[in-house]
């Protein structure tokens, strides 16, 4: 069945056909309308959840985790400053191997108030032990939730998600999203089945106190290797959703024509629709350039982004968000992974903070960019921040 | 034989990290007898999240989950609806925190799961401070003690704020039942559990939990202090059942106030004007609640 749906209707649409059974929920633009569908669903009587209107993303998160902690599934969903306020939380609930599953709409933080889309506030939770998972439209929103919830319940995985959807681009527009059949979720996902929980009759403690001979650290290494694990999962999901719904899933980046590219470009979110746009333009005439979209950050692809570098002469990063250190996140950490692995040049593009626009204008003169770099193989500036006020080369 | 008016069942078992003469051990003591094994606790950061013990070792019978220190309020609203999802209606759900947990840090919380009604226990052992941290004020802090945060010295720096009336801010919430209760009187705490058992919504319990290391008292004067507190009118017990005012223990002859303050470390810096100023307010305050059972129980 299809339907119109925006990027939010979309992910509300995921959380219901994912049967969670409680919902914590609070407002912030421009999640809302996710938590609005969700309420309407259970008015109606389409949706059997309990629904929780707390009074702050702390909460949410907070009861999101009590209540997955005590058997259910739950799903919550936020933007911005509601998830940097989660910030303590989240920490918590991946501490806890609590597979909770959370929209997050990439909003800029402030100030000045912004409301447009940016990376930063999902970005700044890179370090928390959460999946990441960056939609390119209102299907993948979808899509990513339902998977996301059979990829973070195995119980060698037990870990929590974020499925993510630029502001307004997609989560307040509109488009048709295949809506999957309930029995076939039903049967992808099965019944949620905690690996532990709060239960009267097996009184156990959850996250007591630890002295530093106690396995503290043995935790943090098993969380490390449930990150890792959750590749082969997630390999394994996309197969078979695809499999099973009928789509083109690529497991961790979406490649488009970069077969026989001179240069690549490495993106995050709905950038990378633009950019496809603009290879096709640019493939006719006879410029070779491809795109790489990221779906996964964490965790993150290290060998598909190695192959992907071997394969071209120049690896171009857009970034829409910055972070104070050695460039942005999608640049520093990309070249972290090819550092003694490849020598390939790698540029960063950070663009399009605040929700400013990303037209396929400014695209196509960063794959000319990108093209005279794998030609020349010098690198004039290694992090370019492109569409500034009065600059004239990028507009 | 003489009937046990206190049952017999324990869920604190041995081990626990508790300093000598803990209060508040012995309020979650009463508080899991009164309310049996089929209890879920939720606790924040405060003295309770260290005393059932270092991992994997757990002084508690029953399930628990340790929460971040703000949370309180929506952890047992998250666990209390899951129950409800998965047919446990029958599960008591207990946030059991601090002082500093409850007036503070955990206000908001509290008050929103209060709010939408869950029907919860939240329980505030009370004493009197971040005692977990080392004795730092907090809201519930009475006005002159001394804590390492009001540290006295030439200044005079002890708490110059009235004690934060939690009890009264839950009153405010139009909640079914509010009560104070304190470790002296084992049988009024348990009955007041036991009466809150039986109604469907959020309860919240003050319990008034001596601290000796904080308060600056010998381990074995923690009963009695606790006692001294409701015959001084230092802490008053009551319930609120349904916004009716029910003063649960009314002392013929209230004793000064001066006698609690002495067995106290905490208190010690006081002048003779002091004791008189907290004596003036602790008469204000019982007044004022004797009214408050006439106005509500008026019809």
């Amino acid at each position: 069945m299809k339907k119109i749906l925006t990027g939010n209707e979309s992910a509300a649409w995921g959380a219901r056909l994912s049967k969670a059974k409680v919902v914590a929920a609070y407002p912030i633009t421009p999640q809302t309308s996710i938590i609005e569908t969700i309420a309407s669903f259970i008015a109606n009587g389409e949706m059997d959840a309990r629904y929780i209107r707390v009074e702050s993303e702390h909460s949410a998160m907070a009861a999101c985790i009590a209540a997955e902690n005590t058997g259910v599934r739950t799903f919550t969903a936020t933007s911005a400053h509601g998830l940097a306020l989660m910030h303590e939380v989240l920490m918590w609930a991946s501490g806890a191997r609590l597979p909770i599953v959370m929209s997050v709409v990439n909003r800029a933080m402030a100030p000045p108030w912004s409301v447009w889309t940016d990376q930063l506030d999902t970005m700044a939770e890179r370090d928390v032990g959460w999946m990441q998972v960056y939609s390119e439209n209102n299907q993948e929103v979808l899509d990513s939730i339902i998977m996301s919830y059979r990829i973070g319940e195995r119980h060698h995985i037990l870990l929590p998600s974020m499925v993510i959807e630029d502001a307004f681009i997609l989560s307040h527009t509109a488009e048709a999203v295949d809506i999957p059949e309930q029995k076939k979720v039903d049967d992808f996902i099965g019944e949620f089945e905690p690996a532990f929980k709060l239960d009267p009759d097996e009184p156990a403690g959850f996250g007591s106190l630890i002295m530093p001979e106690g396995p503290y650290m043995e935790f943090r290494y098993k969380m490390a290797l449930a990150m890792e694990d959750a590749k082969r999962e997630i390999e394994k999901a996309v197969e078979e959703y695809n499999e099973t719904f009928g789509r083109n899933y690529a497991p961790f980046v979406d490649e488009y024509r970069t077969e026989d590219a001179d240069a690549i470009m490495l993106v995050l979110g709905t950038i990378g629709s633009t950019a496809k746009d603009v290879v096709d333009a640019m493939r006719k005439e006879g410029k070779k350039v491809g795109v790489a979209r990221v779906r996964y950050f964490r965790p993150f692809p290290t060998e598909e982004i190695r192959r992907i570098a071997k394969s071209t002469n120049m690896l171009g990063v857009v970034d829409r968000s910055y972070s104070f250190g050695p460039g942005a996140d999608l640049y520093a950490e990309t070249k972290s992974v090819l550092y003694s692995h490849t020598d390939v040049p790698v540029k960063d593009y950070v663009i399009g903070l605040g929700g400013r626009d990303v037209t396929p204008e400014v695209l196509r003169k960063l794959f000319d960019d990108m093209l005279k770099i794998a030609n020349e193989g010098v690198v004039d500036k290694e992090i370019e921040w492109v569409g500034l006020h009065g600059d004239e080369r990028w507009s | 034989m003489r009937k046990l008016t206190i049952p017999e069942e324990e869920y604190m078992l041995p081990g626990h990290t508790a300093c000598l003469g803990c209060g508040a051990t012995i309020a979650m003591r009463y508080v899991l007898k009164a309310l049996g094994k089929k209890t879920i606790l939720s606790i924040p950061a405060c003295c309770w999240a260290v005393i059932p013990g270092v991992y994997p070792h757990r002084a508690l019978d029953v399930p628990l989950l340790y929460t971040a220190f703000e949370v309180t309020g929506a952890s047992i609203s998250g666990i209390r609806e899951a129950l409800d999802v998965l047919g446990k209606e029958d599960v008591n759900v207990v946030g059991f925190a601090g002082d500093g947990g409850t007036a503070d840090i955990g206000l908001q919380a509290l008050s929103a799961a209060m709010e939408r009604r869950h029907n919860v226990f939240y329980i505030m052992y009370d004493n009197e401070a971040y005692m977990n941290t080392g004795i730092q004020r907090s809201g519930s802090t009475p006005w002159g003690a001394w804590t390492t945060t009001t540290p006295g010295g030439k200044k005079r720096m002890f708490k110059h704020e009235p004690k934060k009336n939690v009890a009264e801010i839950m009153v405010a919430h139009n909640i079914p039942y509010v009560a104070t209760a304190t470790i002296a009187y084992p049988e009024d705490l348990i009955a007041k559990l036991r009466r809150a058992k039986e109604i469907k919504g959020p309860k919240f319990i003050q319990i008034f939990s001596p601290c000796p290391t904080g308060w600056r008292h010998s381990p074995d004067k923690t009963v009695e202090i606790s006692r001294l507190a409701v015959q001084t009118n230092f802490f008053p017990l009551y319930e609120v059942i349904n916004g009716k005012y029910k003063v649960s223990i009314k002392p013929k002859n209230p004793k000064p106030v001066k006698e609690f303050l002495k067995l106290q470390g905490r208190f010690r810096h006081l002048t003779e004007e002091e004791v008189e100023y907290i004596q003036h307010e602790i008469d204000e305050n019982w007044k004022a609640l004797l009214k408050k059972e006439r106005c509500s129980q008026e019809e």
